[in-house]
């Protein structure tokens, strides 16, 4: 296999439930060695695709190929290579820590003296070594996802799968946990993740695609997208809510694009500072002014007129 | 904090496989056994006691009023009771692991969704899952069969062969719940009104307790529908004699028959949700 080759693609992908289409036709390349990841709001049909990819779901319509394999002929020998972190945690609650990683290892079809050496390993990687004969119920969540991460390497997978793998974890919890995914990606695991948090996007992938309502609204790096969907900087003018739309007109022709948000005015310039200075000048007094630069959220809000968190 | 092995740059360095389907269900078996290891103190009262205590209070206190005659086989009630009474301990043991154990796995604990990720297939999940209650069943007949012997209630050797007969019995009750149990996405009341009008009527009319030749001629065909019936005439059968060989056959095929297209089922239900 070239290292060139990508690891997965996918053409016109589809997917239905019933009449309801959660996936409308993406086409995606996702490259040895890279994060690459979907970012797009809850219902944007991030999971079903990255069920899909993981050979549980099997498609509607188009084509997918996932390590060279078809996930509906090839299934098994596919999820053999694959590592996958779940939204929910599905950990087994009644068996010990280390006992979830043998156990799991022995499905991937691992002997057990293989199992019980990678599951101490993995249990340094977790720095989870001292809980190894605890239960599972009593750890914290960044515990729990800590443990997922490390079980869904038992098998060395080539392509590891995180469906919102910081969603519900506290600040030190997910700066900890993309430490170890960006070791990974460095130890030449590829990744894909799905996220609605901007900063994770940005943290993480070396690509992605931003997502909404089962498509694909744009693909390219993090500053590539920034750069094509926004400016530099952006000032944001925070009004009493209702007020804004007054201001609205006054500032118009401050900005390349002006974004109207329930309780504040979005101006997209070049030069913050400056706009923010000609703002006053003209009689806007809002309740607060703020220059800071473009983010994934911005490019996603003028994608498609929404922000990321509903 | 320590980086797993470094990788090539080139080529698979994924040691997954996928394994065959008899392993795959050893393994699943495995993983249910590894819970019920830490968890056995829990049900036994359920799952042994209560049974035992059965025996003794019905078959020796109340069977003491009972005069050994044609109904019994002209044996000592608490005799006749006793391997049907294996046949209700292994179906009632069944139970929780039909109804309650498999929702927990599809919608709480999540389980069955972490293994589906695996190269296993929802088909060797759901075949796990019931070949985890013939093991399971069996560990608490065998000590049920330990007990009524210690108590003097086996009429012969032979009778240690109703255990198999009460495990395959309670597959027969448990592999079609257990395909129903995959359907079900709320507790509410569907699994109480399973233990409520199946269950534990088919404990009560199904010849345990009296041969159902008591029962009126009008519901009597209703009892030779349930496993339970065919199950305790079979376990009595190969305790006592007394059966012909072609009615034995009979009720096997028939307990055979219902296991087979409950597993069916369950393959079909499990593969519906879990590869949706």
């Amino acid at each position: 296999m070239g290292s060139d080759q990508a690891l997965v693609v996918a053409r016109g992908l589809a997917k239905s439930f019933g009449a309801f289409e959660a996936v409308r036709g993406i086409d995606l390349d996702v490259r040895r060695g890279e994060a690459f990841g979907f970012l797009g709001p809850n219902g944007a049909g991030k999971s079903s695709t990255m069920r899909m990819i993981g050979c549980v779901s099997p498609r509607t319509g188009g084509e997918l190929t996932v390590l060279g394999l078809d996930p509906d002929r090839h299934g098994p020998h596919i999820r053999a290579r694959l590592g996958v972190v779940p939204q929910e945690d599905n950990l087994d609650p009644e068996l010990t820590v280390r006992q979830n990683l043998q156990v799991y290892g022995r499905y991937f079809g691992l002997a057990k003296s293989a199992v019980a050496e990678r599951a101490t390993e993995l249990l340094e990687f977790a720095q989870l070594t001292d809980r190894a004969d605890a239960e599972v119920e009593p750890l914290s969540g960044g515990m729990k996802r800590r443990l997922t991460i490390a079980r869904s390497l038992v098998n060395d997978p080539d392509l590891l799968l995180l469906d919102e793998p910081t969603t519900g974890l506290d600040p030190q919890a997910r700066h900890l946990l993309w430490d170890k995914l960006f070791r990974l990606k460095q130890d030449g695991v590829t990744l894909i993740v799905t996220t609605h948090y901007m900063d994770e996007a940005e943290q993480l992938c070396d690509r992605l695609v931003v997502m909404d309502g089962g498509r694909i609204a744009a693909e390219g790096s993090p500053a590539e997208l920034i750069s094509r969907y926004s400016t530099r900087e952006v000032l944001e003018l925070r009004f009493a809510p209702g007020t804004q739309r007054d201001a609205e007109p006054l500032v118009h022709d401050l900005a390349d694009r002006v974004e109207v948000l329930p309780d504040r005015l979005l101006l997209y310039t070049a030069d913050g500072e400056a706009a923010l200075a000609a703002a006053h000048a003209r009689g806007v007094s809002p309740v607060s002014g703020l220059v800071r630069r473009s983010t994934l959220e911005d490019v996603f809000l003028h994608l498609t007129g929404r922000t990321l968190v509903d | 904090m320590s980086a797993p092995v470094t990788r090539e740059s080139r080529g698979s360095r994924a040691t997954g496989q996928v394994v065959s389907p008899v392993r795959a269900v050893l393994f699943a078996v495995d993983n249910h056994w590894l819970w019920y290891r830490r968890n056995w103190r829990a049900t036994v009262f359920s799952s042994l006691i209560s049974p035992a205590l059965f025996l003794v209070a019905l078959g020796f206190g109340f069977g003491s009023q009972v005069t050994a005659g044609p109904i019994t086989g002209g044996l000592p009630y608490v005799e006749y009771l006793a391997p049907a009474l294996l046949v209700a301990a292994t179906v009632q043991n069944a139970a929780w692991e039909s109804t309650y154990a498999v929702l927990g796995s599809f919608k709480w604990q999540r389980v069955y969704w972490a293994v589906a990720a695996t190269p296993l297939t929802p088909g060797q999940i759901a075949v796990g899952q019931i070949a985890w209650i013939a093991v399971r069943v069996g560990l608490v007949g065998a000590a049920f069969v330990v007990v009524a012997a210690a108590l003097g209630t086996l009429t012969s050797p032979l009778g240690v062969l109703a255990l198999p007969v009460a495990i395959v019995a309670a597959l027969a009750l448990s592999a079609p719940i257990v395909a129903y149990s995959a359907t079900v996405n709320d507790e509410g009341q569907k699994f109480n009104a399973i233990f409520r009008f199946v269950v534990m009527p088919m404990t009560l009319f199904a010849g345990i307790y009296y041969p159902v030749e008591q029962l009126p001629a009008v519901v009597r065909p209703i009892a030779w529908l349930t496993p339970v019936w065919h199950g305790t005439e079979l376990a009595r059968g190969v305790s006592f004699g007394g059966l012909s060989w072609w009615a034995g056959l009979g009720h096997l095929a028939f307990l055979i028959a219902l296991v087979v297209a409950g597993t069916a089922f369950a393959v079909r239900n499990y593969r519906r949700r879990l590869a949706a």
